[in-house]
Formats: structure tokens, sequence, C-alpha cells
């Protein structure tokens, strides 16, 4: 059973198709990045499957169990199986609250005992001290308030962890914190975990599986050595073109796929393949006919793009490397 | 080669209800002609404060001490006339957030022309023209056709691409970009980064660089001054800060990002402890002291001043042997 199974999700928020088919699974104890720009509808996806929202389609499975259309009351012995980080730890713990308090509550709904011993563990896990718990969220660091947020989160020990752009919010130095604190809780808990990010560096670092999204659709999805290996979709491609590494020799000598500044609108996106009107490689069947979902590979590396063969072969869209600049 | 800019012993001190807070140290570094110097440090560090105080823009509330160069012109204590005939003409700034800055109620074709119209005293034709010549320059297609648009009818990569052209309506000699990429995603980042460097070679702009980003740095400049706690720790050049870095920030900063192709099974990310201090006054001692792995007695009694060169380190006990990244 894995710990997460959606299909076929979908989120309109009126007339904008925020997420628009979305399947994917997450094995139990398996790290899945979640990447995309702003507005490809990666964080409603996160919001859908901890339902905060109920979505509009589809279904969404945590550790078998369909929680899709469930009601509030429904819902409450599946909370605890699903938790949530979100980017910025200011917004998301309550200012009037105890940082115990907070870390407490979720045990404090299950009704559970020896609260304030598991407390003071679940602090202790992220790196913070016991007395931390006295204090109120504006008296702590921005790191520390990530951390607190990570203990709520994990203190009734769910199979699955959404983190939503955990460390985007953070300074360089902090973010490595949070992200080995992540890494080694993974590790240690064995919980599945859905990484929602943009920072693409970190998704190598911490994802076992990357899901690469668009327009509110999935374009690729495969094993993280085979999509920072060999990406087949143009999208993917272009996506890690882009991110600069920090090494100006290896830099200089690569060449970004530029797409032009313009995301299509979810509310009208754009006919056959979405991301068509920014392909450096589109064809006249890529205007009109939606690509399926196909295999390509080895552990379940799919891509939804004409242009790919079935052996993962297909177009390359980066510039070969020229000399430095 | 006289420097186009040049800052010397430059010191700005707030006065907040708390008493002084000091966020500029004797700040020293110059921008050579067409030359790209990147300023980099985690936030609170000084860095935006240094960039606005070149030009006059901090509040009343900062007390600004030292020199400030721009082709032979004091700018510290300048009237308000000097400044304002600088401001915009020698000097142009680009920040993060190019919707703020940018006026909501005009047409992006009329607030380039204003610049235009009041700075060289083009007339309202001839600026329309060169509206047009300057969004082309920046990479806008079509720009007959945006001149027209407001800004919220423009993508955020394409607000900064206008942001972009306003800078350099009235060819600067400097400027200023204060994390003009951090508010972007980075396949959008990729195109903004290139009119940057077309800049550069085409105009022969210098260009500061502030950024928090290590790949925006690898990728665009010529030199990095690092700054921690409002002084300069290490400057040089960039491919000689990247492979050899002397301060401890400064590798601490490098090794906190994870390498491409690196997972957590293989590397663990540099952590900072502890957090940026807040300074009511620059104490005589190192102020990375108290989270710096090499500090030794020195560094707790006396401040280290840059050493001379073209590498210079600001550091009792700075490392020697390259590092393993």
């Amino acid at each position: 059973m894995d710990a997460l199974e959606v299909e076929d999700l979908v989120m309109h928020y009126g007339p904008v198709r925020a997420v628009d088919g979305v399947t994917l699974r997450i094995r139990q104890g398996s790290v899945v990045a979640l990447v995309g720009e702003s507005g490809s509808g990666k964080s409603t996806v996160g919001r859908c499957i901890v339902r905060l929202v109920e979505p509009s389609g589809g279904t969404v499975h945590l550790a078998g169990v369909d929680i899709t259309h469930l009601n509030r009351r429904q819902l409450r012995p599946h909370r605890r199986n699903v938790s949530i980080v979100f980017q910025d730890p200011a917004g998301s713990l309550d200012p009037r609250l105890s940082v115990g308090d907070i870390v407490g509550e979720p045990l404090r709904l299950m009704r559970r005992k020896d609260i304030p011993a598991k407390v003071n563990e679940a602090l202790r896990r992220v790196g913070l001290r016991p007395e931390v718990a006295h204090r109120a969220p504006h008296e702590l660091s921005g790191g520390q308030r990530q951390r607190v947020s990570i203990a709520r989160a994990l203190i009734s020990e769910p199979h699955l962890l959404v983190a939503d752009e955990p460390t985007s919010a953070l300074d360089v130095s902090v973010q490595a914190a949070v992200l080995n604190l992540l890494a080694d809780l993974q590790r240690d808990l064995g919980f599945a975990c859905l990484f929602i990010t943009h920072d693409l560096s970190a998704v190598e670092y911490l994802a076992d599986e990357v899901a690469v999204m668009y327009l509110g659709q999935l374009v690729e999805q495969g094993p993280r050595a085979r999509i920072f290996g060999k990406p087949a979709h143009p999208y993917t491609q272009a996506l890690l073109s882009a991110a600069p590494v920090p090494d100006p020799a290896e830099q200089r000598a690569r060449r970004p796929v530029l797409l032009g500044d313009d995301l299509p609108s979810a509310i009208d996106p754009p006919s056959g393949c979405r991301f068509h009107t920014r392909c450096p490689v589109a064809v006249d069947k890529c205007r009109t006919v939606v690509p399926e979902r196909r295999t390509i590979g080895e552990g379940g590396h799919q891509v939804a793009c004409h242009l790919v063969n079935d052996d993962g072969t297909g177009p390359d869209v980066r510039p070969t490397e020229g000399a430095a600049r | 080669m006289t420097p186009v800019l040049a800052v010397k012993d430059l010191s700005v001190t707030f006065r907040t209800e708390d008493g002084p807070l000091s966020a500029v140290d004797h700040v020293s570094f110059e921008v050579g002609d067409g030359e790209v110097l990147a300023v980099v440090g985690e936030s609170g560090c000084g860095k935006s404060v240094t960039a606005m105080s070149i030009a006059g823009l901090l509040p009343r509330s900062a007390t600004v001490d030292g020199s400030v160069e721009l082709d032979g012109t004091e700018l510290i204590g300048a009237d308000k006339r000097t400044l304002r005939s600088i401001r915009g003409r020698e000097v142009a700034y680009i920040f993060q957030e190019p919707m703020t800055s940018l006026n909501p109620v005009f047409t992006v074709g009329h607030q380039i022309s204003e610049v235009l119209r009041t700075h060289i005293g083009l007339n309202r034709q001839d600026a329309r023209t060169r509206a047009i010549e300057l969004l082309k320059l920046v990479g806008i297609s079509s720009a007959e056709r945006r001149i027209g648009d407001y800004p919220h009818q423009l993508s955020g990569g394409m607000r900064q691409r206008v942001m972009i052209a306003m800078a350099v309506a009235c060819d600067p000699k400097v400027l200023i970009a204060d994390e003009p990429t951090t508010a972007l995603d980075v396949t959008i980042q990729a195109g903004i980064l290139d009119v940057l460097r077309g800049l550069r070679e085409r105009l022969g702009t210098s260009i500061v660089l502030i950024t928090h980003d290590l790949g925006v740095v690898a990728d665009l400049a010529d030199r990095v001054a690092v700054m921690y706690a409002g002084r300069v720790v290490e400057t040089a050049e960039v491919h000689d800060l990247f492979a050899n870095p002397q301060h401890p920030y400064t590798t601490g900063l490098l090794g906190a990002s994870p390498a491409a192709g690196r997972h957590a099974e293989s590397q663990r990310l540099n952590e900072i402890p502890g957090l940026v201090p807040v300074l009511t006054e620059q104490p005589d001692a190192c102020t990375f002291a108290d989270r710096c792995p090499r500090a030794v007695d020195t560094c707790t009694t006396s401040q280290p001043q840059l050493t001379p060169g073209p590498h210079r380190v600001a550091c009792w006990n700075p490392v020697r042997e390259p590092v393993e990244v």
C-alpha cells in the first residue's frame, strides 16, 4: 500500500484550472519532489492532499483510505496520517500560543496523554531545547520557527509529510540546517514526503523521485537520477538548464534555454500540449493533440510529450555547450 | 584604470528607539568601467543599505559617513541638486519587486518616457521612439504594442525588464541591481541575467549586483565582495573566490548550498550555527567570531582588517588550503 495515491486530481477555482488531472503515487518512506514555476499548481496539489480544500475531481488515497470527499468529522481520524509544513513559519504559527501549545496541539485534538513529555521529545528531535516550549513564536528566529513547524507536523507520527517550500523564506545557511534536519528525520522516522519546491538543488539533495508540473499538469516524473541525468521533456530540460550552479567555470559554460516570460493563463490554457506556446521544438501536432502520459524507462520514468520516443530518446532543447562567456 | 565608483570607509548608523544601530561599518570597494561587482551576504548583513547609501536613498534616520565617489564626484554630503542630477542619470537602481516600483496608473511607455523627458529633455515623440528602442534592448517582443500596457498587464519577468529599461534609459555609468531576480522563477531569471549581461557588453554599464544567490554570482560577476554584519569580510575575483575562499564565513556559505548531483546520503550541508548579530556599535573584535569554527583568541579581542592585494580577507585565521566541495 502506498502512502499516497493521487488519481486524476482536478482542482478548479471558478474558471481557474489550477490542477487539471494529476496522477501521483508516493511509496512508504519515499521522498517525491514536486517542482514547477509559480502558478503551476504545485501548492494546490499539496492543499488537496491535506484536504485544506476539497478537490473538484479525482481521488486522494492516504494510506489506502479515500479521503477525497470526507467531511470534517469523517476526516478527523485520518488527520494524524498527514501533516503539512508551510513556507512562512511566521504566518503558520499562532502568535498567541506558546511553542509548547503549538507543538502539542495535534495530540490534544487526539486526546492523547503525556503531552508535555511528547512535546519535549518532539522539540529535542528538531534540535530545539525544551525551554523553547515556554516561548512565543515571535521570540524565535526564522530557522527556529521552521523547526517548530516541523516538530508540530511530526508529533502525530504521520505516514506522509507535505513540505510546501519549507526553506524558501530562509537564508542560505539556515536553509542548509532545515534541509539537513528534514533528511535526518526522514531517514530516522521513515515517513513519506511530498516536497514542493522551486529550488532544484534542494530537490536533488532530498528527493528519491521528481515530478515536474506545468500549468496544472505533470509533464514528467521519475527517479531523481533519471530526471537530472536524462530529462526527456523539453520543459524539464529548460527548467534544469535555467537554474544557475554556484561554480563560475561550470556556470559560464552552460547555456540556459530561454523560454520567454509569458506563462500562459490557467483560465484559458493552450490547446494540445500546454507547453507548446513556449516550447522551442513544438510541431503542429503539439498545438492540437493532448499528449498522453507514457512510460519511457525503468523506475517509472514517465513523460507526456509527443516528441519523446518510447525508449526515452527525443529532442534536446539545450544548446550545446559553448566556449566560456 | 580609475574606478567608476569608489566607496571608501562607508559607515551607516540608524537612529532607532533602542539607540543607534550600526548597519554598515567602514565598507570600501571599487567598481571599474564595465565591471560587475557582486555584493553577497545573508539578510541583515548590510548589503542593501550599502547600495541605497550610494545615491542617497536612505531615510533621515540614517547617518552616513565616509566617501562615495562617482567618476570623481563626491556623493556623500552632496546637495540635493547634485544628487538629483545624478540619480537616474549617472546611477540607476533596479529593485527586487518590480510591481511596487512601477506606478500602476500609468502605461509603461509613459513611465519610460517620463525618465527621458525629465533627465535628457527629449520631446514627447522622441521619448516614445527611444522608449520602444529600450524595450527592445531588454528583450521585450512587440515593443510597439507593449508600450501601451499597464504594469498589471505584464508578467513578473516583463515588469522587471521594464524596470531595467527605465534604469538604463539615460545610459547610466553604474547600475545598482538589488536582488533583481529573487522574486522570479528560474526560467525567467535566466532571461533577466542575460539582459544584464547584454547591457554590460553593449553599453559598458558597470553593475553592482546585490544578491544572496551564489548561482547568480557565479553567472554574472567579475568580482565579489562578501559582507557579514555590516563589514566586507572578503573580496576577490569571482573564480578565485569560489576556488579559494579564505574567510570561514565564505566557506560556510559555499558549503551550505547543495552541490550538483549530491544527495543527502553522500553530502551533509554545512550549517552556520547562531544568528547574524544586531549591533549597536561595532565591537573591537571579529563579528563572526562567536559563530566561527576557526576562531582563535585574537578574534574576540581585535578586529581583523582586510589584507592588501587582489584577494583580500579580514580574518585572523583564514582558510589557506583549497576547500573540498
